[in-house]
């Protein structure tokens, strides 16, 4: 009996199971009383948001799939039946396809908070590693469900994506025949990005577990970037932040709701619903909003390989972003530079948003090529010297004491309890 | 108030609380909501409008011998058209219905349109577990009843294709049918 659980529920059915394979104290632990920082804003959300588009994505992508032909000759009309004869064909799949803008959005910010709060610093530089695979594993995913409806965009999407490989040396061609199982794009690389759709999602959730698995030893970051220092820094994770995460998942789904009823087709393109052919490229190639900002890194540079090498570059440099950022402040609040220097960045990556949805002339090559200029520096230059230039604001001693401080000259908040340890953190 | 304990919540007394309500209204308000976006997945499940529209289809007679039968698909399932003969008739109008298993639109005559006798449209499938019974061709195996004979489980059915030997429990069953003409029915 030695390596049984000892159980803590009175529910003889939850305690029996519990004893035998601790799945209920492990949730009890890592979700209901797990220890907080109680200063948590609203972009502490966007985990929990991804994690439920994440499920959204899985469960409407099962039932995409039922009515899904992977064959070149019905691909596309398989998707037009889906969305005129199965019963709510079109919301499946207006979901599924908004959802994937929805899942960028919410990355998006989600990454943002962490570059903002510092959320890759010791110790939890693991896990933002791991959180860069997840990115570019959602990337790979969401290219290879572009591709499967079949129409032009998506098959010169898959054409222009795969011929990438390309510019690299020697074995370039190689990798791109061998991508296609073909020499053009065509039956076989269809049906093998539908299987390699089907399970990468399931890689993700992999992924992710070790993602949230990693978050649970280090614990949270939060705004103040600074360590939990007592049980008064903290609060119970439920029903704290599970009611926290609920409004947020609310306005998240009425945002997304509004997409998918009201504006379904807005980031998609037309050319899309033109069926694939494979003799004539469309006028206007642009790939799906999110990846605007790295199609542009790849035409700001004159040179094939060098600019599919930045490209790739753009995501592989935030592998080693903990290392770069020199400062040992977290939080850009202290950090008067960062804190504007940040935003630059942020700007950088949206003006090659833009500059990645128009065509390559004039004033949006030089703009392309200095925001392209300024996402590199800031990683590679600016963060390394300026963790040495910068002086820090003064850190607070505690999360509880700015947050009393401000309240009630430094007391105790009227009617709470602050000294009083929290009993199960 | 995020600090009081929580035994303020809940009264020794076991009253229920205003907490309680707005515990119940929030799970409620969650599980109505999950199962709204269910409903349209498993719904997709259901026959599309494609598959609906193949719903019916024509059936001419002429071709099929007495003593012969044919199988036509009709919304994917084989259904048995039998040309019967004096003999059959007679032998399925004699059957009293205390000598069926499943009395149930037990009499010939109900199990063919009237002026039509020697014209028996069934489902060609076994009402035991969904084979296809054996006994459209003179030479097939038709069982003691000389209807047809479920080469899965042995389930033996009569020339009015009413189940006389177990292990089916229903008489097989009869598609919606309508005589066009007389030599030709339109199925569904």
């Amino acid at each position: 009996m030695a390596g049984l659980h000892k159980s803590e529920f009175a529910n003889p059915v939850i305690n029996w199971i519990d004893t035998r394979l601790p799945i209920f104290t492990m949730m009890q632990k890592e979700y209901g009383v797990f220890p907080t920082p109680k200063n948590f804003n609203y972009l502490w959300n966007f985990g929990a948001l991804a994690m439920v588009i994440l499920m959204i994505m899985i469960a409407t992508g099962i039932f995409l799939a039922m009515n899904y032909q992977p064959n070149t000759d019905l691909a596309f009309n398989s998707v037009q039946h889906i969305m005129r004869d199965v019963n709510f064909g079109w919301l499946i799949r207006y979901a599924h396809q908004n959802g994937a803008s929805m899942f960028f959005i919410v990355t998006y910010i989600h990454i943002f908070r962490g570059l903002y709060y510092g959320s890759y610093k010791t110790p939890r530089e693991l896990l933002w590693m791991l959180g860069v695979v997840i990115l570019i594993l959602m990337m790979a995913t969401a290219f290879m469900g572009y591709v499967l409806p079949w129409g032009q965009m998506s098959y010169w999407g898959a054409t222009v994506i795969t011929n990438l490989f390309s510019a690299f040396p020697v074995v370039g061609p190689k990798i791109v025949t061998l991508l296609w199982g073909g020499f053009s794009v065509d039956q076989p690389t269809l049906n093998r990005f539908f299987a390699l759709h089907y399970l990468l999602p399931f890689v993700l959730v992999g992924v992710i577990f070790l993602h949230v698995a990693a978050l649970h030893i280090t614990g949270s970051n939060n705004p103040l970037g600074i360590d939990v220092k007592s049980p008064q820094d903290t609060l119970p994770f439920h029903p704290y932040y599970t009611v926290k995460d609920s409004v947020g998942i609310c306005a998240f789904m009425a945002f997304f709701a509004c997409f998918i009823f009201f504006f379904p087709n807005l980031l998609g393109d037309p050319n899309n619903f033109i069926p694939a052919n494979p003799l004539s490229t469309p006028a206007d190639i642009v790939p799906e909003w999110y990846f605007l900002p790295y199609y542009a890194i790849l035409r700001s540079v004159p040179n094939k390989l060098l600019g599919v090498c930045m490209m790739f570059g753009s995501l592989i440099v935030l592998f080693v972003l903990p290392w770069l950022d020199t400062s040992p402040v977290r939080s850009a609040r202290f950090r008067p530079i960062y804190k504007m220097l940040i935003w630059v960045w942020v700007a950088a990556f949206v003006v090659l948003g833009i500059c990645g949805a128009h065509k390559p002339e004039g004033i949006w090559v030089i703009l392309s090529r200095i925001a392209t200029l300024y996402y590199f520096a800031h990683f590679l230059v600016v963060l390394p010297i300026l963790g040495k230039l910068e002086r820090p604001l003064p850190l607070p001693e505690s999360i509880s004491q700015p947050v009393l401080g401000r309240r009630s000259g430094g007391g105790p908040l009227p009617g709470a309890a602050p000294a009083k340890p929290m009993e199960k953190a | 108030m995020a600090d009081s304990s929580a035994a303020a919540h809940h009264p020794a007394s076991g009253d229920v609380t205003k907490r309680d309500l707005l515990q119940l209204i929030a799970l409620s308000g969650a599980a109505i909501a999950a199962g709204a976006i269910a409903w349209p997945l498993i719904d997709s499940m259901n026959p599309s409008k494609d598959v609906l529209a193949l719903s019916s289809v024509e059936v001419d007679l002429t071709p099929i011998a007495e003593g012969q039968g044919i199988v036509v698909s009709w919304q994917g399932k084989p259904i048995f058209v039998r040309h019967r003969t004096a003999a059959e008739i007679k032998e399925a109008q004699d059957v009293k219905l205390s000598q069926l298993i499943d009395p149930h639109d037990g009499l010939d005559s109900e199990r063919v349109k009237a002026g039509h006798d020697q014209w028996l449209v069934v489902v060609g499938i076994c009402t035991h577990l969904g084979c296809i019974p054996l006994g459209n061709k003179p030479s097939d195996p038709r069982g003691e009843y000389g209807g047809w004979f479920c080469p899965c489980h042995g389930s033996q059915y009569d020339t009015s294709g009413r189940v006389r030997h177990g292990p089916a429990p229903l008489n097989l069953a009869l598609p919606p049918y309508a005589f066009e003409s007389n030599t030709k029915i339109k199925v569904g």
